[in-house]
């Protein structure tokens, strides 16, 4: 326990962070989830989301942010994420063209309508959520290996 | 007409840092700062006179919006951004543990 | 659309999703992205062969994605070119993979590896097969990112040093071709080629063109490397590995210059003869200027690296000389170079394997040890020098012939004299390499494992074999075809929207 006190920043940052980091995780995923309605979209709603656990690691050091979401599990959901997209647009060739809208279009402006779009921005997001946060715990990770090597 | 000068006058910025600093960093940022320059002058390529945003809502009917052709195109290009910004941090990180140096007039193993 | 046009999305299917899969289970199976790599770029390779056919049964193949169709959404285009293109890269990647399934087993990460080198194929087939602007930017930086990682792929010193060098100048490079489009988006207002060479041609010439002709030039030449945007290429060309040497050496620069270059300066913007005189002054500035810095090259991987430079220079000097033959010289020449630089190149990887240096000063009297590796060498050479029967010799002939029948004299001088003296360089490299007396560290030296070995001679039958691809039957089929395309200019708009389904 005093170990984790050591790391990461101080007091009230921690706090205040216990207490957004999942209020922030939570709106990430709503602009992904309207991304067919308002602005938004896959991509922007990825980014917030690996905001929020690049948020955890700044306040509480890397331990605490890799036991929420291990490297393992990293590496899958950015995999998942891109071949979900592939066989999304795999998926229009049941109507005769790659990439074509296959699933019903319902009315403008309801959650669930636009066909494959909801789909397409849920897939980009845990790609693009998974990818950023990889990144950061790579670059992370490489400080300490470039510091012993000098 | 002034603000697409001043865009190509960010590019050239970019371009400045790019060619003239002597830290690795700064040659990253000025790539940063040039690609910002080129969105930028892509977006406001689409503005109509009197045009409101590109976004559809359900209660009134907006006529004339901006081009929305180039945002789109803008978001896909600010991923490549940052696709080659984050590869390129690391391989500075990567240089620095090996070199042991930012300055880019030391990196020069290679010559002839 | 006709069925037949349901093929041409798969050229950048199949890689994708390679590269997706054995990103994800790439590390727990071992011996799955050996597979996965060769199993996709053979499947690559018959689909363009296929394809070839099909241009030859249809003319041009339009394919909307998504069932929107042009202008208003992307479609792809499968011509001539497009299949000539097609058939290069997969060619070269098929064995360039095949090479690497022993070369890569010295790196520990193979699957990472395999992932990013079937990202970078899947952008190379994106940009041939592409008739959207914007589609075409995108595809050509996927490419390019990927092959920034792979040049960097050993993280030793000189890798990461040139890995950065080239990232830069890369990205400055797409930086110019970005703001090009930005450019001749506004003046034309689509993104789609064929259009936009409708669009063009109604409004005829003008300053913004000619400004947007001038950015092209700067970052299509510097992904082309020509003079003076190839300053990169030296540098990042040896430091990496053997079979990422070949694929860039022998594809990248041409499927994401050299096509582009093409595509875009005939068939969009239209060939005036100020571009066309510029494409012959730089041609030929790249080919001495490359010959005479790889004279004194000791390093072997360098040498082939500014012979690229100087052979490249021959490509364009036949793309500009803007005549039937010229073109048809061009582009055959740019199918040579595919196959005999990337054969230099694997050579100079099994030479690396077995001796562990790049230096011709160190090596000798390799024959002996090196049977396939030394006999593989001497063709190649061969054919970048230009001696019959060997492919080589049949482009240069017909680029030379073709800038003496358009009064070019100057321009015919400069090719033979550039010819020469990569005689005499590539005879260098024979003797230091191959032919003498074995040093002792040698008698202990041997041939290279098999896939190794089968690639080479692949390679090596094609360029024997390359020259009957002059041969009337065939000539009609393949090269006739792409040079068309190539002439028909600002026709291309209407060819690709009489085929729109």
């Amino acid at each position: 326990m005093s170990k984790e006190r050591e790391q990461g920043m101080s007091v009230i940052v921690k706090t205040i962070t216990r207490l957004t980091v999942g209020l922030i995780l939570l709106y990430g995923i709503y602009i992904v989830l309207h991304g067919h309605v308002s602005p938004g979209g896959g991509f922007a709603g990825g980014v917030i989301i690996a905001l929020s656990f690049v948020h955890l690691m700044l306040a509480y050091g890397k331990d605490v942010a890799l036991r929420k979401l291990p490297k393992s599990a990293i590496s899958f959901f950015e995999g998942m994420g891109a071949l979900l997209f592939l066989g999304l647009a795999l998926l229009g060739f049941t109507g005769g063209y790659f990439f074509l809208n296959v699933l019903g279009k319902g009315e403008p402006f309801r959650l669930f309508s636009a066909g494959i779009i909801p789909l397409a921005n849920i897939a980009i997001s845990l790609k693009v959520g998974a990818g950023l946060f990889a990144i950061f715990v790579a670059l992370v990770l490489l400080k300490p290996d470039a510091e012993e090597k000098r | 007409m002034i603000l697409y000068i001043l865009c190509l006058v960010l590019f050239c910025v970019g371009l400045y840092c790019i060619l003239r600093k002597r830290n690795i960093i700064k040659i990253i940022v000025g790539i940063i700062i040039a690609e910002y320059a080129v969105n930028l002058f892509f977006v406001l390529v689409g503005y109509r006179m009197e045009g409101r945003s590109p976004i559809y809502a359900s209660d009134a009917d907006i006529l004339n919006m901006v081009d929305a052709l180039p945002q789109a195109v803008v978001l896909t290009s600010i991923v490549i951004g940052l696709a080659t910004t984050a590869l390129l941090v690391a391989l500075a990180m990567r240089i620095y543990g090996k070199y042991g140096t930012f300055d880019i007039t030391k990196i020069r193993e290679l010559r002839g | 659309m006709t069925p037949e046009a349901q093929i041409i999305p798969f050229f950048v299917i199949i890689p994708l999703a390679g590269a997706f899969v054995t990103a994800l289970v790439g590390k727990r199976l071992k011996a799955l992205p050996d597979i996965l790599g060769v199993m996709s770029t053979v499947g690559l390779l018959a689909l363009s062969l296929v394809s070839v056919q099909l241009v030859r049964l249809s003319g041009v193949l339009v394919y909307s994605v998504g069932a929107w169709r042009p202008p208003v959404g992307i479609g792809m285009v499968l011509d001539g070119l497009a299949s000539f293109m097609l058939v290069t890269v997969n060619v070269v990647a098929a064995i360039v993979v095949l090479f690497s399934v022993d070369y890569m087993k010295r790196f520990t990460s193979k699957w990472q590896f395999y992932s990013l080198f079937l990202l970078m194929l899947a952008g190379m087939n994106g940009v041939v097969v592409t008739g959207d602007l914007f589609n075409l930017f995108v595809f050509l930086e996927i490419a390019s990112v990927a092959s920034y990682a792979l040049v960097a792929f050993g993280t030793e010193k000189q890798e990461l040093e040139a890995a950065f060098k080239y990232a830069v100048m890369g990205t400055v490079a797409s930086l110019f071709v970005l703001l090009g489009i930005v450019f001749l988006y506004s003046f034309t207002s689509t993104l789609n080629m064929a259009d936009m060479a409708l669009v063009l041609a109604a409004k005829g010439p003008s300053h913004i063109v000619l400004l947007v002709s001038v950015l092209f030039l700067m970052g299509f030449g510097l992904k082309a490397a020509l003079v003076p945007f190839h300053a990169w290429l030296p540098d990042a060309h040896p430091s990496a590995p053997a079979p990422i040497s070949a694929m860039l050496s022998g594809v990248l620069i041409k499927s994401l210059g050299v096509y582009a270059l093409c595509r875009i300066f005939y068939n969009v913007i239209g060939m005036t003869p100020a571009v066309s005189s510029l494409f012959l002054f730089l041609g030929a500035l790249s080919m001495v200027i490359g010959v005479f810095l790889a004279i004194g090259q000791w390093d072997l991987k360098r040498l082939l690296a500014y012979h690229s430079i100087s052979q490249i220079g021959y490509v364009v000097l036949g793309l500009g000389l803007a005549t039937p033959l010229g073109i048809l010289g061009g582009l055959f020449h740019l199918f040579n170079h595919s196959v005999f630089k990337s054969l230099l190149f694997l050579n100079s990887g099994s030479l690396e394997h077995a001796t562990g240096t790049r230096d011709l000063r160190k090596m000798g009297g390799l024959m002996q040890r090196m049977p396939v590796t030394g006999t593989t060498s001497l063709v190649a050479s061969m054919s970048i020098a230009g001696i019959p029967p060997f492919n080589g010799f049949w482009s240069k002939l017909i680029i030379i012939i073709a800038a003496v029948e358009a009064r070019r004299f100057g321009y015919a001088f400069w090719a033979v004299l550039a010819s020469l003296l990569t005689l005499a360089s590539f005879t260098k490299v024979m003797k230091y390499a191959f032919l003498g007396a074995l040093r002792d560290k040698g008698r202990a030296l041997a041939e290279a494992p098999v896939f190794m070995r089968c690639a080479m001679i692949l390679l090596a039958l094609i360029c024997i074999g390359g020259g009957a691809l002059l041969a009337p039957g065939i000539r009609d089929v393949f090269l006739t075809r792409a040079a068309d395309v190539v002439l028909q200019g600002l026709r291309y708009g209407t060819e690709v929207f009489k085929r729109v389904g």
